[in-house]
Formats: structure tokens, C-alpha cells, sequence
């Protein structure tokens, strides 16, 4: 019993990138028809946002103590950062720390207006060409992006840690009544996960109790006819773009503490959240999100050793496996619509 | 000649020149030059231009033809360079064995795959495509690794059997050969100041893309092609017409798929070693890149894409910030340093980023690839720039009719 908890806690915080990601890719699908390759580009462009944000906190100037000597004997160099000489070292040291959670304020912006610029830039010209030239053309944007962060931020993973109140593990079998040290679990993927319902919770109250949301669910129904009732869905549209791109941004921000951002790690992303949206039904954003859900947690328990011991190497696969056996058996995925994608 | 119409004829011919003369084509610049590095003419580098040709050629047949936008089509080049290599560890160094081994494997692979597979189109066959290339590199990488060796591959060793190399000497690692002539038996030819090298193995590469290449006119002429074509145009109505579709597509799969096993076996033929990255589906986007850059549908296209990523690859990513103070150091100083700091991030280690640029470009101003930028600055340059369009224009309205 534990044991099937305990699978479930760890495939929730992939499952709930997943499900992050995969909506995004499904709203861009579902509002502007387009597929759109360069998803998990912004998922990893959201985790340097985290990274820049904490760079720009710890600028620093540096003093030398004459007092102190570090392992060379030379005089100590001392980092102050800019922001401890303004607010005070506590205060300061304290920003420092929650420079995670924080960047969620400086993401949402740049990635609002990286997604906008990039449906006005480049989208925007694809709406009528084949599939294949959309997914190509954003293939190509996601190598752009992924060799420019990787020409400014290096190759190799950037430690960003958590807050430190939310450091380490904590007992969660003892918390719902189980012997203690059964279920050890760390704190910051139960954040994680929280952070992702809630998001996903406001993408959907968006989509259905605002009247924008209303007139997106309309245009994606039938984007002729509110277009000729006088409303401007290209417009509404573009926005829902941004968001979708925001969406990926903060999968991506809040995920930087669980894995050291790199370059290539949206690419890893992208491949998955691909076969989620698919196993979720191409249109679907309840089906994307269970989807997500869903392969994240069978992952995690397709990799516990007693799965293992029968079948060998299945925690590989298994997520290809029920994406192929979902689309012979059910084409549409779990909660597509008819309609879709089937030209 | 060979049945072929006069224009295919002179393209046939045109490309066997290109690819004979490849070791004196691509070595325009003196040893020793300033520009040496431009060089393409080693063997390694023009071995892998013909065999990312021939993987590229097979793409282009499903793509190009049927529209069907495989993203895992490394799985085949891999399966081929496993079977291969295979082959040679057991039976005999002798590439022949291996490299029809990698075909038929390779083939059988991509009618299971392709079985599956092509019960969707669209994106969703894209999907199941990435989703069995995923998974063959994953357990090529994990549980197979008895058959495939793992993380580390495969290479020949000197315990290997090998039981049909009599002559073999006991505990000596084999060196791919073809019937005893060694695949890296090169013959160097100074004239003047240039140096040329001429490289058996590439020779054989070069012979079998020839064959590759011959195959795939063929195909691209044949009513099969022709069906092919009226899947990409309208699948819809071919099912109308009481045509079923399923059979065409998946011979061309198969057909695409022993080719790309081809290019794998080919590839161990000359580097006796396979790991299972070959299969990873960065590998399967590069031939998409290559058949896209080159010109989708067309025959010359991806032969001329892979050789244009091959030689990007090499070339571009060996300069350095060194080359480059070199070429500008004639600048004023300021001008050298703003200079290099633009182009830096574009060459080097940043080539993938030229390339996702120049990808780019391609697909949004030019979808026929260089191809189709060779036809128009040649229209530009004689002034015909339109009529040759409305030419192209109905020959293409004439040849979509199935017929």
C-alpha cells in the first residue's frame, strides 16, 4: 500500500510538468491549429528565467578583507551583493533565498512577451501551411533558442536550489496516520505540485468564467463565426498564445530546483509532453492534463524494482508503449474531440 | 540509358561525375593554405557525405513522395549498424555479408514499424514514428545490452569468431575489408602544391550511393511512384476510388527503411563501432534537416543537403576565435573586435545555431529547399525567372492526376 503511495507522490511532479507543458502545446493547438515544436524551448526557457533572476540578485561587488586569508593566503575576496548593501543583509539574504518563487514574478513577463513576439514574428505566417511546415519551422526556432542559451549560459547544468524552507524531505506517511519513515518524500515536489494544480485550476476558471475565456472557447469552436460577429480572435488568439508560452515558462521556473537547468532539457521534455497531448486527445485540455498525470505516474511506477524484475528496462519505455497502444485502439486519445486533426 | 529520359539521364550522369571526382572537387584549396580547412576532401568526411546521402535519399522517399513525416527514422540506420556489425563479429570482415544483413534487418524492422505505424497519418504518425525510435534507443541502451553493448556499443574485437575468415590470424582485431582489400586503403596524389587522397572505401560508399541514387529516379518515374505522389495529394479520394492506400505506403516504408539501414551498415563498414546515440531521435531530425535544406520531393535535394549539414558540421565547427583574428586581423582594431564578436557565436561550437537559422530561412522563404533557390537564381541569372515558374507551374498541375 505504501508502496503504491509513495509511486504515485514521486510521478506526480514529472506528471505535473508534463500536464504543464502539454496544456500549453494544447491551447496553442486548439486556438491557433498550430503544432507547435518549439514548446518545450520556452518550458526551458522558463527555467533560466529562474537562473537569470538568481544571477541578477547575487550580483555582487567584491571587497578584499586584508584580515582573512583564503586557502592560497591570499587577502579573502568578499562578495556583498548589491541587493544586501541596499536592503539590508537580512532582508537581502532572504531574497537571495526565494529567488525561485520569486522569478515567477520576472518570468511571467518575459515569457509573456518572448510568446508574443514569437506569434507575431513567426506563427503567425504559418496558420495555413501543412503541419509539417509548422512543426518543422518550430523545430528550427527550438534549436535557435536552446544554442543561444547554451552560447550564453554554457553547456552544463545550473545548480538552482529551492528555498531552504523548503530543503530536504519530510515524513508524509507519519502525516496521514502510517508508521513514520515509510513514505519520505521532498518538500519541494509537493510544492511543485501544488504550484501546477493551481496554475492548471486558473487556465481553466480563465477559459470558463471570464468573458475572454468565453469568446477563446467560442473562436475554437468556430473561428468564422465569431470572427464575422465582429470580434477580433486573432486578437484573443495571440494572447492565448502568450499564455500558453507563460504556462511553459513557469512548468519550467518552478522545475529548476528539481532538475539543475541545461540547455537541451526542454527537448527532453518536448518528446514526452508530444506523446501526452496525443495519448490526451490533440484538442483536449482536460485530456492533456489527466494524460500528463497520468504517464507521469505510471512512469514512476513502471521504475519500482519489483516492476523492474519482471520486465526489464520497462520504466523506458512504458510511455511510448501506452502512447502506441492508445492510438491504435483509441485514435482520437483518451478525450479527443471528433474533428480534430483529421483532415 | 538505363531506361531513364534524357533529363534524368543527365542528372544521373552529372552526379557520377560529382561523386568520382569528389576527392578533386572538394580539395580545391593548396595544402598548407590559409584556406586548407576549407577542404572537404579527406576520406572520413566525403565517406560521410555519400552515406548521410543515401540515408536521406530513403527519407526523401517517404517524405518527399507520400508526405508522411517520419521523425524516427534513425531507428533503422541503427537496427542496420547493429545487424552489420553483427555479421562481421560472427561471420566474416567482408562488408557484402554485412551490408545486405543491415538491408534485410533493417527491412524487417521497418515492416513491423511501418505496419503499426502507418494505421495514421499526419502527426499522429510522426508520434508513433518518434515514439518506436524512442524506444528502440532506449532499450538499445538498457536491457538489450547483451545484443547491442550498451552505453559503451559494439566494436570488433580480436575474440571475435569470425568462422568464415579462414586466413585470420589468431587474436588479431579484423579491419573491415572487401575481399581482402582493407576499407582504409588510401592512395595519395601530390600534384603541385595540392594533395589529394584517394580513398577505397569511399569508392565503394560512392558506388553503392550511385546504386542508391539510380534506384530512387527509378522509383520517383514508376506508376508506383506516381501512386505515391496521389497519397500526398489526396489520400481521401484515392480511398474514394476504391484504391487502398495501406500497400503503397508500406512498401515505400520498408524501402525507405532498408535505405536508411543501408547508410547504417555502410557507416560501420568504414568505422567498425555502434553505439546506440545513432538511434537517438536527434539523429532521426537530422535527416529531416537534411532532406527539408536540400529540397523535399526532388531527387538531388537530399544528396545535396546531407552534404551540405556534413560539411557545415566539419568545417564550420572547426573555427575558432584563432581563424577568425586570422581573417579579420587585416581590419582597424575596433572594427576586427566588433566584427568578431558577431560572427563568433555562429561558428565553432555555436554551428547548430547557423544551422537552426539557415533551417529556418529555408523553410519560411524557400519550402523547396536549395533546389528550388539553385532554379530560381539560375532563372534570375538567364531572365526566364518567369516563364520557367509557369512552366513548372503546369507540369505540376499535368503529373498530379493518379493515373
Amino acid at each position: 500500500m505504501d508502496a503504491i503511495l509513495l509511486q504515485t507522490l514521486n510521478g506526480l511532479d514529472k506528471g505535473s510538468a508534463y500536464a504543464l507543458i502539454a496544456l500549453g502545446l494544447t491551447l496553442i493547438f486548439g486556438t491557433l491549429g498550430v503544432v507547435n515544436f518549439a514548446h518545450g524551448a520556452l518550458f526551458m526557457m522558463g527555467a533560466f528565467c529562474a537562473v537569470t533572476f538568481n544571477k541578477l540578485l547575487t550580483l555582487s561587488t567584491i571587497t578584499l578583507d586584508p584580515e582573512k586569508k583564503d586557502f592560497l593566503g591570499n587577502p579573502l575576496q568578499v562578495r556583498t551583493p548589491y541587493i544586501e548593501d541596499w536592503l539590508g543583509p537580512e532582508l537581502g539574504a532572504a531574497i537571495i533565498d526565494w529567488s525561485v518563487p520569486l522569478a515567477i514574478l520576472f518570468a511571467i513577463p518575459v515569457m509573456i512577451i518572448i510568446g508574443l513576439v514569437m506569434e507575431r514574428g513567426l506563427i503567425k505566417y504559418f496558420y495555413k501551411r501543412p503541419h509539417a511546415d509548422q512543426i518543422l519551422v518550430t523545430f528550427g526556432l527550438a534549436i535557435v533558442l536552446q544554442e543561444i542559451i547554451k552560447f550564453y549560459y554554457g553547456a552544463n547544468p545550473i545548480p538552482t536550489p529551492a528555498p531552504s524552507a523548503f530543503a530536504g524531505s519530510f515524513d508524509f506517511g507519519a502525516l496521514i496516520g502510517m508508521d513514520p519513515g515509510t513514505i519520505i518524500y521532498p518538500y519541494w515536489r509537493l510544492v511543485y505540485f501544488a504550484f501546477a494544480l493551481l496554475v492548471i485550476v486558473a487556465v481553466f476558471v480563465f477559459l470558463r468564467f471570464t468573458t475572454f475565456g468565453m469568446v477563446v472557447r467560442a473562436g475554437m469552436a468556430d473561428r468564422e463565426t465569431v470572427g464575422l460577429l465582429g470580434i477580433n480572435i486573432d486578437k484573443r488568439f495571440t494572447i492565448m498564445f502568450a499564455i500558453a508560452a507563460c504556462v511553459a515558462g513557469l512548468a519550467g521556473v518552478m522545475y529548476a530546483p528539481i532538475n539543475s537547468p541545461n540547455y537541451h532539457m526542454g527537448m527532453d521534455f518536448l518528446v514526452l509532453s508530444f506523446v501526452v497531448v496525443v495519448v490526451g486527445g490533440m484538442g483536449s485540455l482536460a485530456g492533456a492534463v489527466l494524460a500528463g498525470f497520468l504517464l507521469g505516474i505510471l512512469e514512476s511506477f513502471a521504475s519500482m524494482t519489483q516492476v523492474l524484475d519482471v520486465l526489464p528496462g520497462i520504466n523506458q519505455i512504458i510511455i511510448y508503449l501506452v502512447a502506441i497502444v492508445v492510438l491504435l485502439t483509441r485514435p482520437r486519445g483518451l478525450m479527443g474531440r471528433k474533428g480534430v486533426m483529421e483532415d | 540509358m538505363l531506361k531513364l529520359d534524357s533529363k534524368d539521364t543527365r542528372l544521373f550522369l552529372i552526379v557520377i561525375a560529382m561523386t568520382l571526382l569528389a576527392p578533386f572537387i572538394l580539395n580545391p584549396f593548396p595544402e598548407g593554405s590559409n584556406l586548407a580547412q576549407f577542404n572537404a576532401g579527406y576520406p572520413d568526411l566525403m565517406q560521410r557525405f555519400v552515406i548521410f546521402g543515401i540515408f536521406a535519399i530513403g527519407f526523401n522517399l517517404l517524405f518527399g513522395l507520400t508526405g508522411y513525416l517520419s521523425f524516427g527514422h534513425a531507428a533503422f540506420l541503427g537496427v542496420g549498424s547493429y545487424a552489420s556489425i553483427w555479421m562481421m563479429k560472427l561471420l566474416t570482415v567482408n562488408v557484402i555479408p554485412a551490408m545486405f544483413a543491415s538491408v534485410i534487418v533493417s527491412g524487417l524492422f521497418a515492416l513491423v514499424v511501418g505496419y503499426v505505424c502507418l494505421r495514421r497519418s499526419g502527426i499522429y504518425f510522426s508520434i508513433l514514428t518518434l515514439a518506436f525510435a524512442q524506444m528502440s534507443f532506449a532499450l538499445a541502451y538498457s536491457v538489450l545490452t547483451p545484443l547491442t553493448g550498451g552505453e559503451t556499443g559494439l566494436q570488433l574485437k580480436a575474440a571475435d569468431p569470425r568462422i568464415l575468415d579462414f586466413g585470420a590470424a589468431e587474436g588479431s582485431i579484423g579491419r573491415a575489408s572487401f575481399f581482402g582489400i582493407d576499407m582504409r586503403a588510401s592512395m595519395e596524389l601530390p600534384v603541385g602544391s595540392w594533395l589529394f587522397t584517394l580513398n577505397f572505401g569511399y569508392y565503394l560508399a560512392a558506388f553503392v550511393m550511385l546504386i542508391a541514387f539510380y534506384v530512387s529516379i527509378r522509383i520517383f518515374r514508376s506508376p508506383f511512384g506516381m501512386m505515391l505522389r496521389a497519397v500526398k495529394s489526396n489520400q481521401n479520394r484515392l480511398n474514394y476510388t476504391g484504391v487502398s492506400t495501406k500497400p503503397y505506403t508500406l512498401a515505400v516504408f520498408v524501402i525507405s527503411g532498408m535505405y536508411a539501414g543501408l547508410a547504417g551498415g555502410l557507416l560501420v563498414a568504414m568505422d567498425t563501432q555502434v553505439g546506440p546515440e545513432r538511434m537517438f531521435w536527434t539523429a532521426s531530425g537530422e535527416v529531416v534537416l537534411m532532406t527539408i535544406l536540400g529540397g523535399a520531393g526532388t531527387l538531388i535535394g537530399p544528396v545535396l543537403g546531407a552534404g551540405f549539414i556534413k560539411y557545415m558540421e566539419n568545417i564550420v565547427s572547426k573555427i575558432n576565435s584563432k581563424t577568425l583574428e586570422a581573417w579579420f586581423g587585416f581590419l582597424p582594431d575596433g572594427l576586427e573586435d566588433a566584427l568578431i564578436t558577431i560572427v563568433y557565436p555562429f561558428v565553432g561550437k555555436g554551428w547548430h545555431l547557423t544551422l537552426g537559422i539557415m533551417f529556418m530561412l529555408v523553410v519560411i522563404f524557400l519550402p523547396g529547399g536549395l533546389v528550388e533557390g539553385g532554379k530560381r537564381i539560375g532563372g534570375w541569372l538567364t531572365g526566364k525567372g518567369r516563364k520557367s515558374k509557369t512552366d513548372g507551374g503546369q507540369e505540376a498541375t499535368a503529373s498530379t492526376p493518379a493515373e
